[in-house]
C-alpha cells in the first residue's frame, strides 16, 4: 500500500473520515477519542461508532504508544438504533407512563 | 503544571477559554486554565449551539450582538486552522398566544432601538422563510437574519489554541479541590496535581460554578438544571434558520453537516444530573412533529443532556465580589453562555486588567451585588 493509499483509507465511513485526517488531529495533541470525535465528527454518524470505534482506538494507540487498555472510552448514547421521530411520536403511552406536562 | 500564576481560570469551556485568550491578547500572559476533563466537556459541548440577538433585555441584546460580530471574524482573529462553522441562517421565533405576541412586539422594539434589525412577521411570512413550518395554530413570528449557530467544540478550541500561542497554560484532566484564601483575599487554588498560588482566581465553571463558589466561601444565588437535546441523521439542506418556540419550550436547527439538532426545556428539580431520559425523547418527538411535520421521517441517532446554570433573573453574573478580593465570576449564564462568550471574555479581561471598554457598564450592571440591591434584569425569552 502506498503512503497516499494508507492515508486515504476511510476509517469512519458514516462521516468519511480518513486515517490521514485522524493522524493530523492526533499529531496536534487530540489524543483521546472523547476529544477526537467532537473535533473530527468520527463515530458521530448514523452507526454511532459501531463500525469504527475500535479501529480509531487502534489508530490512537499505534500513533501515541498508549495501549488501548488505558484509552478513554466515550459514553454510548441512546437510542441503541436509529428510530424516526414519527415512530416515537406515534407511540401511545398508558396514562401513568406519560411524561409530566409543563 | 505551574505552581504560581497571575490569574487562574477554573473551567475549560468556552467562557474560560475566551477569558484566557482576551487576557493574553491584552498582555496578561501568566494565565493558567484548569479543566476537570477535556475542553468543552461540560455545558459548552452539550449546548444547542445557537447564536441569537433577539433577546428581551438590553443587557442580553448588547452582549449577544457584540458577540455575533466577533463570531463573524473569529476564524481570522484567532488564526484558527479549522473552521468554527458560523452560519447566519437567522432565528425564527414563533408565537402561539396573545401574551407571546405582546412580548415579541416589545422585544422587537427594544432590539431595533439597539441596532438589531429583527422583524415582526405574519404566519404566512414566517412560512415563506421555513416552508415546512406548521402555521395552523400560529399567531405571529419574529425573524433576525444575522442570528445563527456555530460549532461549540471548534470555537472553544480556537480560543484555546490562540491563548496557548500567547503563552497561556491549559491543564486538562486537572480537578480543582479547593480555593485558598487569607482573610478576605483569594491566594490560590488546590488541585489533584498540586497547588497554584495566584492573586486572581476566575470562576468559569459552568454547570459547577455553584460548587466552585462554595469552595471559595462565596455565596452565589445560582443552581444547575438538566436540559436535553437530540440529533438526527444528516439530510440535504432544507431549513435555514433556527426555529424556536417559547410556547412548546423547544428549539430546532439544521446544522451545516445536515443533521437536525433539537432541544426542550423541561420542568426539573435543580441537580447536576446529566443522564438522558426516554420521557424527553417522547415529548421532543411529539412537539417537533407537530411544529415541523416533515421532520417525522428523520431518524434520531443520539440524545444527550447538559446543564443550564440558572441565575435568579436568567441573566449572567459577571465580575468581582465584595465578599472575596481577587475572586472573579462569569457564572449563571442560564443556557445562553456559548453565544455571549466572546463579549464575556472581552469584558472580564478588561475588568481584571483595569482597562477601558465601551461596554464596561454591562459588567457593573451585571455584578452580583444587583441581587442584594434588588436590581434584577429578568429575561423573558429563554427556552
Amino acid at each position: 500500500m502506498s503512503n497516499k493509499e494508507y492515508d486515504n483509507t476511510i476509517i469512519c465511513r458514516c462521516e468519511d473520515i480518513t486515517r490521514g485526517e485522524l493522524h493530523r488531529w492526533i499529531d496536534q495533541g487530540v489524543t483521546n477519542l472523547e476529544e477526537l470525535k467532537r473535533l473530527s465528527r468520527a463515530t458521530m454518524g448514523p452507526c454511532q461508532g459501531r463500525t469504527c470505534r475500535q479501529l480509531i482506538l487502534q489508530e490512537i494507540a499505534a500513533r501515541t504508544g498508549v495501549p488501548i487498555s488505558e484509552a478513554i472510552i466515550p459514553s454510548y448514547r441512546q437510542p441503541l438504533r436509529g428510530v424516526t421521530l414519527g415512530a416515537i411520536a406515534d407511540m401511545k403511552l398508558d396514562e401513568e407512563e406519560k411524561p409530566h406536562e409543563k | 503544571m505551574k505552581n504560581k500564576a497571575e490569574v487562574v481560570i477554573i473551567g475549560g469551556g468556552v467562557i474560560g477559554c475566551s477569558i484566557a485568550y482576551h487576557l493574553a491578547a491584552n498582555g496578561m500572559k501568566d494565565v493558567v486554565v484548569l479543566e476537570k476533563e477535556y475542553l468543552a466537556s461540560g455545558a459548552t459541548g452539550r449546548c444547542g449551539a445557537g447564536v441569537r440577538q433577539q433577546w428581551g433585555t438590553e443587557m442580553n441584546c448588547r452582549l449577544s450582538s457584540g458577540s455575533a460580530r466577533d463570531f463573524e471574524n473569529m476564524n481570522e482573529e484567532l488564526e484558527y486552522e479549522g473552521d468554527i462553522e458560523f452560519i447566519q441562517g437567522g432565528y425564527l421565533l414563533v408565537a402561539y398566544t396573545e401574551h407571546q405576541v405582546e412580548q415579541f412586539r416589545k422585544n422587537v422594539a427594544l432590539q431595533n432601538s439597539l441596532g438589531i434589525k429583527s422583524k415582526f412577521l405574519t404566519p404566512l411570512e414566517a412560512q415563506e422563510i421555513v416552508p415546512h413550518l406548521n402555521i395552523d395554530p400560529l399567531l405571529a413570528a419574529t425573524f433576525h437574519d444575522k442570528d445563527g449557530h456555530a460549532n461549540p467544540f471548534h470555537v472553544t478550541q480556537a480560543y484555546a489554541n490562540a491563548a496557548r500561542r500567547l503563552g497561556v497554560q491549559i491543564n486538562t484532566y486537572t480537578t480543582v479541590l479547593g480555593i485558598k484564601r487569607e482573610g478576605d483575599k483569594v491566594t490560590g487554588v488546590i488541585t489533584d496535581r498540586g497547588e497554584i498560588s495566584a492573586p486572581i482566581v476566575v470562576n468559569a465553571a459552568g454547570g459547577y460554578a455553584d460548587v466552585v463558589a462554595k469552595m471559595a466561601g462565596v455565596n452565589v444565588p445560582t443552581y444547575s438544571e438538566r436540559h436535553q437535546i437530540l440529533v438526527t441523521e444528516p439530510v440535504e439542506a432544507m431549513q435555514g434558520p433556527m426555529v424556536m418556540s417559547f410556547h412548546h419550550n423547544t428549539y430546532c436547527q439544521q446544522t451545516p453537516h445536515g443533521s437536525f439538532l433539537m432541544g426542550l426545556g423541561e420542568n426539573v428539580e435543580p441537580s447536576h444530573e446529566i443522564r438522558g431520559s426516554w420521557q424527553f425523547l417522547k415529548e421532543m418527538s411529539d412537539k417537533i412533529t407537530e411544529m415541523l411535520p416533515p421532520l417525522r421521517h428523520l431518524r434520531i441517532v443520539r440524545q444527550w443532556a447538559g446543564l443550564y446554570h440558572m441565575s435568579p433573573d436568567k441573566t449572567p453574573i459577571l465580575g468581582g465580589t465584595e465578599e472575596l478580593q481577587g475572586f472573579q465570576m462569569a457564572v449563571g449564564f442560564s443556557g445562553h453562555g456559548f453565544m455571549i462568550a466572546p463579549m464575556t471574555g472581552r469584558l472580564m479581561a478588561a475588568n481584571i486588567l483595569g482597562l477601558d471598554h465601551k461596554d464596561k457598564d454591562i459588567l457593573a450592571t451585571l455584578n452580583i451585588e444587583r441581587f442584594a440591591k434588588g436590581e434584577l434584569f429578568v429575561e423573558p425569552s429563554v427556552v
